[in-house]
Formats: C-alpha cells, sequence, structure tokens
C-alpha cells in the first residue's frame, strides 16, 4: 500500500547546543504511515510525541530531518492534515454547525453541500440536535465529538490527533475511542482515513491502532514499534479478550523503566 | 458574573437607605445643609433644572463631546491596535512612543490643549480623546494578542489563509476586549470631560457643576454630580447588554 506520511529521521532540539536550556526533544525519529492506517506515538511525558505531532501539524519546524505527505515535503499547517486537539480549539462564536463548516466553506463548497457533509458527520459523532449550541453549552465529550467532526468532514489527508481524550473523564473516554474508529474507519466505500494518534495511555493505544510507536524520552526516540493485530471494527469485546491485557501489559513492561517519577 | 447581572431590589437598597439616613441627619440637623443639602432640596433642585431645560441640555452637550470623542478613538484605536497586535515589529516600533505619552494624564493635556485649540468645544473632545484612545488601544492589542494558539493553529490546519484567519478568527476572538475597552473607555471619558468643562467649555455637565460653585449652590453642584453618576452607570449597563445581544457565544466565558 502507498507510503502517505513519511517521518524520515527527525530531530528536534530546543536552545543552544552548549547552553543549559538545550533540550534534545527527539532524535532521529523514523516512521512510516501507510494509507489508512491507525498509528499511536505512545510514551511518558517528555518523549517528544507531541512534538512530533506538532513538526507534521507544520506548527513547528524539524532541527533534522523531513516530512512528507504524499511525497511532498510539508511547509506549514495546512487543509491535507487536520488536527484535533487535547483543548478541542473550537471557534466559541460559532455553533456546532458552523465550527463543523468552517474548512468547507474556505474550500468554496456550496452551501448546501456543507451543510450535507456537515450533518452527515454530526450525526455520526452523535450530535444531531445540537447543531446550533454553541461550544460553551456542550460538555467536555460532546466538544471533543464536535472538534473530531470538523476535522474529517475537511477530508484531510491524515488526521493528527494530539492526545484528544486526555481531558475526557473515563467513562466518555471509553464511548469516544469507538467514535473515533467509526469516524475514521471505512465507510460509504471510502476507505479509512490514515491517522497520527499521540497518547500517554497504553489502553487507547492498543485498542485503536494498527500499529504503536513507543516512545522514550530524554531524548525522545522510537524504541519500538508494535503491531496490533486485533480484527476490526474493535468494540467492547475487543478490551475483554485476554490478548487485549497481554499486549496492554507487554507494552507497559517496555515502558515502565522510563516512567520516573517527577 | 451572574448573567442578568445583580437583581434590581439588591441594586437600589442601599442607595435608598443612603438617601434615607441623610435626609434624616439633614432634618435633625446633624449636617450643615450649607455644605451638603438634604436629599429633598436636591430632588427639588433637579426638578427646576429638568423642567427649565438646563440640566438635559447640558448633559446632551456632554453627551456629544463624549460621543464624537469616542467614535474617533475607536476609529483610530482600533484599526492601530489591531495592526500593533498583528506586527511585532510594528509594534516594537510604536512601544516607546505609546509607553511615554501614555502616563501623562489626560488632565496635563488641558493647558496645552488650549493653547492649540483655545477655549471650547474642540479642546474637551481632544481630551476626552486622548483618554478614551488609549483604553481602546491597549485593549484591543492586549485582545489580538491573547488570541489563544489554539485557535489559530485549528484555523490554519483547516485550510486558512491569513486573510481568513485575521477576519475570521482573529477578529471574533478580539470582540470581547474590544467591548471591555469601550467600556473602559466611556469611564475614562466621563472623568476627562467634566474636568475639561471646568476648565474650557461654556456647556457642559462638567461646566454647570463649575458655574452652581460660584454661585454656592451646593444642590445644583450635587444635581450635576448625580446626574455623571447615573448616566455613567446606564451607559455601562447598556453596553454590557449590547455585549450580551451581539456577543451570545460569551456567556459562558464571563469572568
Amino acid at each position: 500500500m502507498a507510503i502517505k506520511v513519511d517521518i524520515a529521521n527527525v530531530s528536534k532540539h530546543y536552545g543552544d547546543a552548549d547552553e543549559d536550556d538545550f533540550v534534545q526533544a527527539l532524535d532521529g525519529v523514523s516512521i512510516a504511515l501507510k494509507d489508512g492506517e491507525f498509528v499511536s506515538f505512545l510514551g511518558p511525558s517528555g518523549c517528544g510525541k507531541s512534538t512530533l505531532l506538532h513538526i507534521v501539524a507544520g506548527f513547528e519546524r524539524a532541527s533534522r530531518g523531513e516530512v512528507r505527505v504524499n511525497g511532498k515535503p510539508i511547509a506549514g499547517p495546512g487543509a491535507d492534515r487536520g488536527v484535533v486537539f487535547q483543548d478541542y480549539a473550537l471557534f466559541p462564536w460559532l455553533t456546532v454547525m458552523e465550527n463543523v463548516t468552517f474548512g468547507l466553506k474556505l474550500k468554496a463548497l456550496p452551501p448546501p453541500e456543507c451543510r450535507g457533509i456537515a450533518r452527515e458527520l454530526i450525526g455520526l459523532v452523535g450530535l444531531t440536535g445540537f447543531e446550533d449550541r454553541f461550544p460553551h453549552q456542550l460538555s467536555g465529550g460532546m466538544r471533543q465529538r464536535c472538534a473530531l467532526a470538523r476535522s474529517v468532514a475537511n477530508d484531510p489527508e491524515v488526521l493528527l490527533m494530539d492526545e484528544p481524550l486526555a481531558a475526557i473523564d473515563a467513562l466518555t473516554r471509553n464511548a469516544l475511542q469507538e467514535e473515533i474508529l467509526k469516524v475514521c474507519g471505512a465507510r460509504d466505500g471510502r476507505p479509512g482515513k490514515s491517522v497520527i494518534y499521540v497518547t500517554h495511555s497504553i489502553e487507547e493505544a492498543v485498542f485503536l491502532s494498527d500499529r504503536i510507536a513507543v516512545m522514550t524520552p530524554r531524548p525522545g526516540r522510537i524504541l519500538e514499534i508494535i503491531a496490533v493485530p486485533f480484527e476490526r471494527p474493535r468494540s467492547d469485546g475487543t478490551r475483554l479478550a485476554p490478548e487485549f491485557t497481554q499486549l496492554a501489559g507487554k507494552i507497559w513492561n517496555t515502558l515502565k523503566s522510563y516512567v520516573r517519577p517527577d | 458574573m451572574r448573567r442578568g447581572g445583580p437583581r434590581l431590589a439588591h441594586l437600589v437598597i442601599l442607595p435608598i437607605a443612603v438617601i434615607v439616613l441623610w435626609e434624616i441627619c439633614a432634618r435633625l440637623e446633624i449636617i450643615n445643609p450649607i455644605f451638603l443639602p438634604m436629599p429633598s432640596r436636591i430632588f427639588a433642585a433637579a426638578e427646576r433644572l429638568l423642567a427649565d431645560g438646563e440640566l438635559l441640555r447640558n448633559v446632551a452637550d456632554s453627551l456629544q463631546r463624549i460621543a464624537f470623542a469616542n467614535i474617533v478613538a475607536i476609529g483610530i484605536g482600533v484599526p492601530l491596535g489591531f495592526f500593533m497586535g498583528l506586527y511585532r515589529p510594528f509594534e516594537e516600533i510604536m512601544d516607546g512612543l505609546i509607553n511615554l505619552v501614555r502616563p501623562i494624564p489626560p488632565l496635563a493635556w488641558i493647558p496645552l490643549a488650549i493653547v492649540w485649540f483655545g477655549l471650547g468645544e474642540v479642546s474637551v473632545v481632544f481630551i476626552t480623546l486622548i483618554s478614551a484612545f488609549f483604553a481602546i488601544l491597549l485593549n484591543t492589542i492586549a485582545g489580538v494578542r491573547g488570541v489563544d494558539k489554539s485557535l489559530i493553529r485549528a484555523a490554519l490546519s483547516l485550510g486558512a489563509t491569513r486573510r481568513v484567519l485575521i477576519t475570521k478568527v482573529v477578529l471574533p476572538a478580539t470582540l470581547p476586549s474590544l467591548f471591555t475597552g469601550f467600556r473602559i473607555a466611556l469611564g475614562v471619558s466621563w472623568m476627562s470631560i467634566v474636568a475639561a468643562e471646568l476648565i474650557a467649555a461654556s456647556s457642559g455637565l462638567g461646566f454647570m457643576i463649575n458655574y452652581y460653585r460660584e454661585l454656592l449652590r451646593p444642590d445644583l453642584i450635587l444635581v450635576g454630580m448625580l446626574s455623571i453618576g447615573i448616566i455613567g452607570f446606564l451607559m455601562d449597563r447598556a453596553l454590557q447588554w449590547l455585549e450580551r445581544r451581539l456577543l451570545p457565544w460569551r456567556v459562558g466565558l464571563h469572568l
């Protein structure tokens, strides 16, 4: 299958090499995302996983190395890479419908078509009936559903999710993990989305991903890339399977020694 | 802050209590009425000033000056604040001058304004304009600067160009700060316009207050002062109401 995102030998440092404030956030990270693949970057804080996502998004520049999307080197943020933020980043002055159609309108699609696409996605994330609400009238989980719909509506080449469920309560989080798979997966004959997913939750990474890049801090490196063999579609049954717990346990054993008390 | 603001009953209970107590003290001659006339006399004086149109004429003159000064202040302050907020080098160039001028109290401009524009309308508007201008400028800059970085990034990742970013993200995100700026500007406008009218005008509430000082009429002075309080309060309320109407999404973000 075609390579969608090629992250080649990416390093990122902050500050000058001979100064005290020098930080090597990423050191020679390489991984290639296939079309439609869901890859999680998993690791403790300080492992550079969010920095890596920011580099792919174009918010930050790599100190060394290169990121290509569909073979083209990235230059700044763009609509080909949709981002879902931990703090939702919904426009507070726009309603749910207006938020979801924000990117579609910029593509100069006719308004009825914008609303059609938006309505479909709003329905898919379970926000039908809330189209005219403002973000402050929604719960955290609903806000993230709206943000998810907004990113997917834009039909980007790749979705970048930066700990999207970190601020969501545990019960809602489980439900939202399934929503993410539903929205990003293949539907209506369209292939599934390529997703880069940043998280510090082992369980989340195992449930969602095709592959997990386990990262370690100081400097940020990929320690191991683990393939997740579970069938799709995944559901609560997946979580209860002994293989699920086994894999999560194995990853925890790998990571444990890198998680230091602060 | 609660959405509807405090209840009317809570709002008026203390002023009414003060007035009643004051009246009682005055009637018992605990307070010398030459220094502080009793409320009933002030009301009577207010009635007289209202009846012959003097009060309304002065209020209208002051309001007109404030409106004019604020419209000009907004016209200059908002665009300038936007440019300063958006373009760092421009802000750095402007910063020195602005921070040098800003600490000068508007009242210190009065003598110079009189030298430049003479006694009259232009001087009063100029003084009011200076005080309103800085409130609007600084709040605009702060608003533009304070736009949530995530919103900018989200817009860029949804395909926003620089122009879209400014008109569809920075502008709406800055509106609450603009309103705060307008409210502060109106407040300081009253402070400086009264001072300017004391010296440089022949009408307006500031002039009226000073005029009755010369006639030794504390009751009429107090009518002028209370008018400013009431009008200032009502204008602030009107702006708050307008903000709730125009920015309904802000309801949840009130401090």
